[in-house]
């Protein structure tokens, strides 16, 4: 029995989320998040870790032990701080863990039911809520089912079924007048589908960017003016009166919506070669973080500067103190604002860039399914490669791929593979 | 043996073939007093359509009758004059033993069996009517006007109701070339208010084999090394011999245009729906105009028979357009046809309004199997048949019924799909259909289905025997190897490589490597020599697929859980608020016995399930308070 979970409350903005996790890894689970299991039943205020030790939450946990829960198997219960960013962080986090995965709609009930948890009054009101939570799903399904995703499901259904009929053609039928080799056009079938699928799991993740905000980093050597160009994006004494502490004291976060699109900006200490143990632990930081970020300012002492980092596409090149400069091309002053506007213009035009590249799909539960999509393809690919006498695995992995898109692409019968074998082979000796 | 007066009966089974056989068969098995009512004697075990038996999913089916001491598998093997595994290169999960069949062989085989039974007999009449009362069968009427009483009635009659024979625009009633069709049966079950469709299947003309130029002709032979059917035969019984491969060409199929309107199917005679993998000639040629050319298998009869089957070319053309047709491919020139191809027409039963044990829950004690139910092909009706005299045989005695499941058998499979989704062409196996393929499979038939043919009492003591000595070699090597255990680098030192990832293997796991035969694993330990090459064999087959099947368990847990969740027969659909009409006429329809069968209609969701379980248990409970 696998170990569910999701989101209990609401959707959305809320002071407190729930989520419920039910099954035999739920308290596992817990001691995975928090280090140790709280007393049964009574709310304990723990951190929340991920696996790197990175803090997730402050949140409210209680458990409750097999037999005496709502679902009637070992459950747990994260009462999160209510913002969707916290909540999608959490979830992600939740379904990376082995034998962990989130919910289908009722599931909760049925396995309360199936454990004798319901009381007949319960059960009379059940019918209003599955009605509802298939209207969520509807809708939900509607927000996710328009325009291009509908299109690209179809045409990755299309080309998987296209794709399994081929194999279990050359299996079913290897007496009849079916290509023998079959492989060229299978692997390049599950290739495609395997690349466009990991584009729109990808998506998935700037989708995301989109709601948290994309992380701008100002990057340079020392006295560059990165602070002083901070404060004139944030107009207000960013440093002093909006830090937010961060893993390391020495990056200064500040939130802004800028042409649109919510970012935050961090300010990073100046990077430079240092004997001193505890500056150079701020630097190694702040590299790193600066290489995490979706785009790089880099404040350059004289145009032609090899930058800190390598630069990627879409970083911003900028002399520093242009003010002070007698060509001032391509410079920018935190004193003066002078070439701010272009730098922001260009900052914007690149995050609209990626923004449009997003994937229509939103849901964490659809990058599951990609994802293990895209696992299972590579899989059947080495398969298929690896000849004719693993072709039963291959279709096999190739099953696997299509069960986890059943609800992209919806569900894929025998039927319609054979229905693509005999319209495309002449079947029937 | 043959009974003119008439005692009760246990079992009365209608129909001497394939399905009729194995079902009079299983139930004389299960020590039930048993009766098979035939047209003829003559025509208990005939091959109505190719000689031959097997296939990818049909030889699997064959293996699970086998493995429960069926019949077809013992007369198949008998009979076999070619035996070939299909997909021998590929995976022993997709491995399908099919054997070409004489047919006088085979249908002497089976009536052996028939004749030998203990507990069987055989009525040689044409069943007129079901006698119920309040519902409940009580036995059945015969023309000549007797009465044969029985507890349980198994009802075969294959393409007999309402069968319709059509050649070019010659029609006549027929159940098959040469017999009668049987339509008074056929008006009784018409009262039964049943759900009845009309399908249709085709067979090519037969050819007199001494006209044919074989020498012209490329050959098939058989595998040098055959496989068997039964897991008790050790080699074919008879002489084997080869088949003929030739094809069609321009020619022929401008003759086959030229005259389409005068082809039944195409002249718009016959409203039956025919099966999209055995096409007739015609359709061939129509649905794939850009072909210039389709194989035929020439395939004979028999040892001493020669009649050749052509397979490849079914049609319902006129005769003469026939022998135009075959003369115009290579080697058939000078061709005699000795009985013209034709099509046929017959009714079925919607097989949804059965439950999982074949029982028809409208009339208490009526089983159909074969294809009344929408199937084809012989080994599907004998499967059925299995299924159907087992249930039978239980149900006289008070017995529970027997259920097959789809994560167990290519039986379960079947039944599952006929009766939770119908048929909308005449239904055949094939390996796709089973979602545990890599489960089932054609050489472990008698791992999964012998210990319940035991527990049953329907398997022989021979079979018995040998199946428990087979086990325990089995059990014995899985734990020698269990428990051996190797690092990567001892593995490394005897010429073994593996991931050095410090992981201790054992020798099962190094068995699933693609690369690592048995035969490796005796430099690891020569101790390993003394287990016996069936055992070897058997052992690395499991072990190829052990890490699918063990992530397949939990579906399977799953599955069986939900198949453990009985819906009452009585169960009204209707008053379950919530559900969509759509799927509320869906399961009024198909009158899902379980949940499981209830998960597999198109469009239910986990939720709309959850809720018709709550319903279920709500309405259970008030029954019982």
């Amino acid at each position: 029995m696998d170990t569910i979970f999701a989101l209990a409350s609401a959707r959305g903005k809320a002071g407190v989320s729930v989520v419920r996790i039910s099954g035999p890894k739920a308290h596992e689970t817990v001691i995975r998040l928090c280090g140790s299991l709280p007393e049964p039943r009574k709310v304990s205020l723990r951190s929340l870790y991920d696996q790197n030790g990175e803090i997730l939450d402050r949140a409210l946990v209680v458990i409750f032990h097999t037999g005496h829960s709502f679902t009637g198997e070992e459950t747990a219960e994260l009462h999160l701080h209510g913002s969707v960013a916290t909540v999608n962080t959490v979830l992600r986090q939740l379904g990376s863990l082995d034998g962990l995965r989130m919910a289908e709609p009722g599931e909760f009930t049925r396995r309360a039911l199936d454990n004798d948890r319901l009381d007949l009054a319960q059960v009379e009101g059940l019918s209003d809520l599955i009605e509802a939570e298939t209207e969520a799903q509807r809708k939900q399904a509607m927000r996710v089912f328009t325009g291009a995703l509908t299109d690209k499901a179809e045409k990755w259904r299309a080309d998987l079924i296209r794709a399994a009929a081929l194999i279990e053609a050359t299996i079913d039928f290897v007496d009849e007048d079916v290509p023998i080799d079959v492989r060229p056009e299978v692997l390049n079938l599950i290739t495609g589908v395997s690349t466009e699928l990991q584009k729109e799991s990808r998506g998935i993740g700037i989708a995301e960017r989109v709601r948290e905000g994309f992380e701008v980093a100002i990057v340079g050597a020392p006295n560059t003016g990165k602070s002083t160009l901070l404060n004139y994006l944030s107009g207000r004494d960013a440093a002093i009166t909006s830090e937010i502490a961060g893993t390391t004291r020495d990056v200064i976060e500040v939130r802004m919506d800028i042409g649109g699109i919510p970012i935050t900006l961090l300010d990073t200490a100046g990077v430079r070669d240092t004997d001193d143990t505890i500056e150079a632990i701020g630097v190694q930081r702040t590299l790193k973080r600066a290489q995490q970020a979706d785009i790089r300012v880099f404040l350059l002492d004289a145009a032609g500067d090899t930058p800190i980092l390598p630069p990627v596409q879409g970083d911003v090149m900028r002399v520093a103190k242009g003010d002070l400069l007698a060509n001032c091309n391509q410079s920018v002053s935190g004193l003066t604002g002078m070439g701010v506007q272009t730098m922001l213009d260009e900052i914007v035009k690149e995050l609209e860039r990626r923004v449009a590249s997003v994937g229509v799909s939103i849901k964490e539960r659809h990058r599951t399914a990609l994802n293990r999509a895209v696992a299972a393809l590579k899989i059947a690919s080495s398969e298929v490669l690896a000849g004719e006498d693993r072709s039963d695995i291959a279709a096999e992995e190739l099953r696997g791929a299509i069960v986890a898109l059943d609800s992209l692409v919806g569900r894929v019968d025998v039927e319609h593979i054979l229905d693509e074998i005999f319209s495309r082979f002449c079947i029937g000796k | 043996m043959f009974h003119v007066k008439h005692s009760k009966y246990d079992v009365v089974v209608i129909g001497g073939g394939h399905a009729g056989v194995e079902a009079a068969l299983a139930a004389s098995r299960m020590c039930a007093r048993t009766a098979l009512i035939t047209l003829t004697f003559d025509g208990v075990g005939v091959m109505s359509c190719n000689p031959a038996i097997g296939g990818l999913g049909k030889g699997h089916l064959v293996r699970e009758i086998d493995a429960l001491d069926g019949v077809m598998g013992h007369a198949a093997d008998a009979a076999g004059i070619q035996f070939r595994l299909l997909n021998r290169r590929k995976g022993p999960a997709v491995q399908g033993p099919r054997a070409q069949a004489d047919r006088k062989l085979y249908r002497q085989a089976i009536q052996q069996a028939v004749r030998s039974a203990d507990m069987l007999d055989v009525i040689v009449g044409e069943v007129v009517d079901l006698i119920t009362e309040r519902e409940k069968l009580t036995g059945v009427l015969l023309a000549d006007g007797s009465h044969v009483p029985a507890g349980t009635v198994v009802l075969t009659t294959g393409t007999f109701l309402r069968g319709v024979i059509h050649i070019g625009s010659e029609t006549r009633p027929g159940g098959r070339w040469g017999d009668a069709p049987s339509n008074r049966l056929a008006e009784r079950l018409d009262d039964l208010d049943l759900d009845l469709g009309r399908l249709k299947t085709g067979t090519p003309p037969r050819l007199d084999g001494t006209s044919i130029d074989w020498d012209k002709l490329q050959r098939q032979q058989g595998d040098e090394d055959p496989t068997m059917f039964s897991f008790l035969s050790e080699k074919p019984a008879v002489r084997q011999i080869d088949c003929g491969i030739t094809h069609t060409n321009e020619k022929t199929h401008d003759i086959i245009r030229d005259n389409l309107s005068k082809s039944a199917m195409y002249g718009g005679k016959i409203d039956g729906v025919g099966p999209r993998y055995c096409p007739s000639i015609e359709d061939k040629i129509v649905r794939f105009a850009d072909k210039s050319s389709h194989q035929v298998f020439l395939e004979p009869e028999g040892l001493d028979d020669d009649t050749v089957y052509p397979n490849g070319i079914s049609t319902s053309l006129p005769a003469d357009v026939q022998l135009n047709y075959v003369q115009s491919i290579a080697g058939l020139e000078a061709a005699k046809i000795l009985q013209p191809g034709y099509a046929i027409e017959y009714d079925y039963v919607d097989p949804r309004c059965l439950d999982s044990s074949l029982a028809l829950p409208k009339i208490d004690g009526l089983y159909l199997a074969g294809q009344i139910n929408g199937t084809t092909g012989y080994e599907e009706a004998a499967a059925q048949g299995m299924v159907a005299g087992l249930n039978a045989a239980c149900r006289a005695r008070g017995k529970p019924p027997i259920l097959f499941s789809r994560a167990q058998s290519y039986i379960g499979v079947m039944v599952d799909d006929l009766v939770t989704r119908g048929v909308n062409e005449p239904y055949r196996m094939f390996t796709s259909r089973a979602e545990y393929r890599l489960s089932l499979r054609a050489d472990n038939a008698d791992q999964r289905l012998t210990p319940l043919g035991i527990e049953l009492g329907c398997v022989s003591g021979r079979r018995r025997v040998q199946f428990e000595r087979k086990r325990e070699y089995l059990d014995q090597a899985v734990s020698r190897l269990g428990s051996m255990s190797f690092t990567p680098k001892q593995l490394g030192e005897k010429g073994i490589v593996v991931n050095h990832d410090g992981t201790r293997r054992s020798g099962l796991d190094l068995l699933s490597y693609q690369t690592i035969s048995f035969e490796d694993l005796l430099y690891l330990d020569p101790r390993l020599e003394d287990i016996g090459h069936d055992t070897r064999v058997q052992v690395a087959r499991d072990a190829i697929y052990a890490s699918y099947v063990d992530r397949q368990r939990l579906d399977i847990a799953a599955l069986e859980r939900d198949q453990m969740l009985i819906i009452p027969r009585d169960f009204d659909f209707h008053v379950v608020s919530g559900l969509s009409n759509e799927l509320r006429a869906k399961l009024t329809a198909t009158r899902p016995d379980n949940l499981g069968q209830a998960s597999r209609i198109e469009g239910m969701t986990p939720a709309a399930l959850t809720l018709l379980l709550a319903k279920i248990r709500q309405a259970r409970r008030r029954k019982s308070a």
